[in-house]
């Protein structure tokens, strides 16, 4: 079964459910074999399955209707969030913790959470995101970008108040 | 600030993502800068950070055998709904098989009997007795065939008509006796054979037209009896014979 260990891995970090994620990685499975014959060989296979298992959690989530939309209001929300200046100290605090990491991720929307994972974990290009989220380049940079700064800001206010204890 | 710019593209950067020229010039900048250099690491650090913990969860064996068991169950399943059509396809081949030689069976026996008919008609031209009673009138002919034949037929009034009835005798077919009637269209002559249905085996009873050695043929039931109109006539002096035979029931 091809990428069985990441879309699983993906699946729980969507769902942060073990049993709901075996639920979506059976399903995707399911409706890739199903609808094998509207993969266009030649194209991306990942992020065609990937898109299968991101439809399926929406439509699990949101109902068939929120399916195809995404979210606007995820985009504005990290305009506000403050840039962090890292120094030498917090690089090695962020180093030495990585389930801060890893809870910060937790905390952040899903739309974040899931570019993050096809960039940094799946190792996607722009364009394989792009195919995957079905949005365009720029927004997949855009969005990463601000991603990327709500991760650090999370991280930073984890930091802050396991210092306080 | 200048910086402003770089920290803009850095992401791109790291990510690979960035055209072969803006990351060579931003890997200078790097080298000359050293809060660049710091933001670079940072971001590098939580890349790498991220890449560790995003890898976090591992599936249970269980699970995976569950999904593996699915997965070839509904190959298998698919493999299984294929036979229905492939049967299905197979047995319509054989039917058409099965019709398509049944049908040529029929072509070559109408064949062969519509040649049977052509070399009776051309027996009957050549020879120095083509009929048995020769006779113009309807009314002499007909009852001629009495006891003769297991059936009767009605013959047409020809007086305004260009056919003449020249007489008719009795003739076999597929070993059963029927009537043979000459008829003459101006130097045409045009044999009417009759028999019963039975005589003619497979050839189908509806109304036809065909031609047999190049003679022209018009056949068709009627009452369980089959009539061929067969001739070196035109099919237009066929067919009003035909025609005429056919108005006499």
């Amino acid at each position: 079964m091809p990428l069985f260990e990441r879309l699983y891995n993906f699946a729980c970090w969507l769902t942060q459910d073990r049993y709901e994620a075996e639920d979506l990685v059976q399903e995707t499975y399911a409706k890739a074999l199903k609808g094998f014959s509207s993969f266009q060989p030649g194209t991306n296979f990942r992020a065609w399955i990937y898109k299968i298992l991101r439809n399926a959690f929406l439509t699990s989530r949101t109902g068939l209707k929120a399916a195809a939309t995404e979210p606007l209001d995820v985009e504005d929300e990290a305009q506000n969030l403050p840039t962090v200046k890292e120094t030498p100290e917090s690089i090695l605090l962020q180093r030495a913790d990585g389930q801060l990491v890893e809870r910060a991720l937790e905390q952040l929307p899903v739309a974040y959470r899931e570019v993050l994972l096809l960039c940094e974990v799946e190792e996607m290009s722009y364009q394989e995101i792009a195919a995957t989220l079905s949005i365009p380049i720029g927004t997949v940079m855009s969005r990463l970008s601000r991603a990327r700064r709500a991760l650090r800001a999370e991280v930073h206010k984890a930091q802050g108040s396991a210092a306080k204890i | 600030m200048v910086c402003d710019a770089w920290t803009e593209k850095l992401d791109a950067y790291l990510d690979g993502e960035l055209p072969a020229g803006e990351a060579q010039a931003l890997g200078e900048h790097l080298r000359g800068c050293s809060a660049c250099a710091a933001e670079s690491l940072s971001r590098v650090q939580q890349k790498l950070a991220l890449r560790g913990a995003g890898q976090r969860f591992t599936p249970d064996p269980a699970f995976r055998a569950r999904i593996q068991k699915s997965v070839a169950v509904r190959k298998a399943r698919d493999w299984k709904r294929l036979w229905f059509p492939a049967l299905a396809g197979a047995m319509a081949l054989l039917i058409l098989g099965a019709l398509f030689v049944n049908y040529n069976r029929e072509r070559r026996g109408e064949q062969r009997l519509l040649g049977e008919l052509a070399d009776l008609h051309v027996a009957t031209l050549a020879s120095s007795n083509p009929v048995d009673v020769v006779s113009t009138d309807r009314h002499t002919v007909k009852p001629w065939f009495a006891g003769k034949i297991p059936f009767t037929f009605n013959l047409p009034e020809l007086q305004d008509s260009p056919f003449t009835l020249v007489g008719g005798k009795v003739s076999y077919l597929n070993q059963a006796a029927g009537a043979e009637l000459i008829f003459r269209v101006r130097q045409h002559q045009i044999s009417v054979f009759i028999f019963q249905d039975r005589a003619a085996g497979s050839l189908h009873a509806g109304d036809a037209a065909q031609t047999a050695l190049s003679f022209n043929v018009r056949s068709w039931s009627h009452n369980g009896l089959i009539y061929f109109v067969i001739g070196d006539a035109s099919p237009q002096d066929i067919d009003k014979l035909s025609e005429l035979i056919k108005s006499a029931g």
